[in-house]
């Protein structure tokens, strides 16, 4: 008796597993469907695709669409690329290097609302970089509120993400056998070498799923943006997610489950082509 | 000869002194929450409200206070009883979440490692997406489940979710991958079940992977703002992280000690556990 229960241990938990998650995410995601093709949750009247349609016309869904693909085109690779430099620095520091990595890694555990003060002071009208700008004869504006507010973002979400990349790939990087570079001097091979044919073909596992993961990080950026801005920023900040949170707020669920089936569609074509692409490359690299 | 490899060498010193300034300007806004922290609440309302500033004024932000006080702390502590019952309304809401994403991440990952069925990678698939979602796609799911049992005005529309939420199923998972086929088939071969070799190989093993779990969902979970606004209305029931969200707007007396009280036992969690972090989430990649 005892065995037969051992022997379906793993069911037990695949389908515990399987069971909350459809529960309380699939399920739940797919009903909503149904508010998607209704003209409003208390209505009830079927409208085909008529919320999509009007969606795709709203300039204010349209502008968080564009906003916040602008931002991760922008700030993803741009994370990807400096914190792969900095775990590159911190791995050639050979003492204290824990504490270096440990200052990087702060910002994770700082509360939004702590960074969303401070920053909202540093680029503020009567902020801290304007005071600076002033000795210069710069006229202060409000950052945020300027053309440059994509440009903040991306510099507050830079600085609390790069520690999560810089963490995977410094064990990425310590998984690569020393002989290899060892190999290289011998050879004569310059630094640049070293990273390109060495460093960056050995990462390649590490940097997909860091790809992967500073992209579901790149989402959550929009809890400093609105702690700082509230729920209507200036144009030039407003992401899908401001849109989202309105539609809840308003009650409005049609367009908001509307809205949440085109970003999840979205992912999905994102996704395939990422792993795609990632076969197509292991394919290449030979263990 | 040696003239160039001096030169490579001062080379070397100019690019550690930027890194080391890089370093500092880094972490300017932990330094400034940190010493703000010891100035009195008058001196941070003088220093940062900006209602009654020309356009030339500034604000005021000290990198060492005037006077060193450990007033905010006090009124945070011992003035009221509300903060540290809003810490511990954080506390009932993060360590269940944490708890059962490891219970429940950890046995679906063995179990996706051990079975095979058709379309297990169809069902992975669907994990990755929905992990991949931002927060505001789940609101209505999570709103409608809330709502079929009853628990909107409850942790509970907040925790359960946050069990199962596919992130930790996802890493721990790839984590199995790296571990060598033989250690398990050794087991099986001694006469072990399929418990025995979760907690006696399996478990053991990815012991790195279950701790970077748990600090993500740790960090995840603490600062949680958006869940609580929606699902507790009660304002005495709010976790702290909400208090200091709100705290921007009004009393910045407070704000600074509130944020390094906030802070301190993520911190303290980040300290111990940043070698599981750094050797737990980096995993031997996406191997389909």
């Amino acid at each position: 008796m005892r065995k037969k229960w051992a022997l379906n241990l793993p069911w037990i938990m695949m389908i515990a597993s399987l069971l909350g998650f459809s529960f309380f995410y699939l399920v739940p995601f797919f009903v909503s469907f149904l508010y998607s093709i209704v003209d409003n949750p208390i209505n009830r009247e079927f409208c085909g695709l008529s919320n999509y349609k009007q969606l795709l016309q709203n300039s204010y869904f349209m502008r968080g669409l564009k906003n916040t693909a602008l931002f991760m085109a922008v700030s993803v690779p741009l994370n990807m690329v400096l914190s792969l430099g900095v775990a590159l620095v911190i791995r050639n520091i050979k003492s204290y290097s824990n504490y270096f990595s440990l200052i990087f890694l702060i910002p994770l555990a700082t509360p939004s609302a702590t960074s969303a003060f401070f920053w909202q002071n540093f680029f503020g009208l009567h902020g801290v970089l304007n005071k600076y700008l002033s000795v210069f004869h710069v006229d202060g504006i409000d950052w945020l509120n300027s053309k440059y507010g994509m440009l903040v973002m991306v510099i507050i979400f830079i600085w609390k993400n790069i520690g999560y990349n810089m963490a995977l790939f410094l064990s990425g990087l310590s998984s690569i056998p020393e002989e290899y570079y060892e190999c290289a001097d011998v050879e004569g091979a310059g630094w640049g070498w070293k990273l390109k044919h060495i460093t960056l073909v050995y990462l390649s596992p590490t940097t997909f799923l860091a790809l992967i993961m500073t992209f579901v990080n790149s989402f959550k950026v929009f809890k400093e943006i609105y702690i700082i801005t509230g729920e209507y920023p200036p144009d030039s900040l407003y992401v899908l997610q401001h849109y989202m949170n309105n539609m809840f707020l308003s009650l409005n669920y049609s367009k908001l489950v509307s809205a949440t089936y085109i970003l999840t569609a979205t992912i999905v074509l994102f996704v395939v082509c990422i792993f795609r692409a990632e076969r197509k490359f292991s394919d290449h690299l030979h263990y | 000869m040696k003239n160039r490899f001096q030169i490579a060498h001062v080379k070397e010193k100019i690019g550690y002194v930027l890194f080391f300034l890089i370093v500092i300007l880094y972490m300017m806004p932990l330094v400034i929450t940190f010493t703000n922290s010891f100035m009195s609440s008058k001196a941070v309302e003088a220093n940062y409200s900006t209602g009654n500033l020309r356009e030339d004024q500034y604000i005021e932000m000290e990198i060492v206070p005037e006077k060193v006080t450990l007033s905010q702390y006090a009124a945070l502590l011992f003035d009221s009883p509300v903060y540290l019952h809003m810490f511990w309304n954080s506390v009932k809401i993060v360590l269940p979440v944490v708890l059962g994403q490891i219970l429940v991440s950890a046995s679906a990952a063995y179990a996706f490692t051990i079975l095979k069925f058709r379309g297990k990678e169809v069902v992975f698939f669907l994990y990755i997406i929905v992990m991949l979602l931002p927060l505001q796609v789940a609101l209505v799911p999570n709103y409608i489940v809330a709502d079929w049992l009853n628990i909107t005005d409850s942790y509970l529309a907040i925790i359960l979710p946050g069990i199962f939420h596919p992130l930790g199923v996802f890493l721990l998972r790839q984590f199995m991958k790296s571990m060598p086929d033989a250690y398990i088939e050794a087991a099986k071969v001694d006469g072990a079940g399929y418990g025995r070799i979760f907690i006696w190989v399996v478990l053991p093993m990815i012991k790195h992977g279950i701790a970077a779990v748990a600090m993500l969902t740790l960090l995840d979970y603490w600062n949680l703002v958006d869940q609580a606004v929606i699902f507790i209305q009660n304002s005495e029931a709010q976790p702290l992280s909400i208090f200091l969200a709100q705290i921007n707007s009004g009393e910045l007396g407070m704000s600074f000690a509130g944020s390094c009280f906030y802070a301190f036992p993520v911190l303290l969690a980040l300290l111990y556990g940043q070698d599981y972090l750094k050797n737990g989430i980096a995993i031997t990649g996406l191997k389909g």
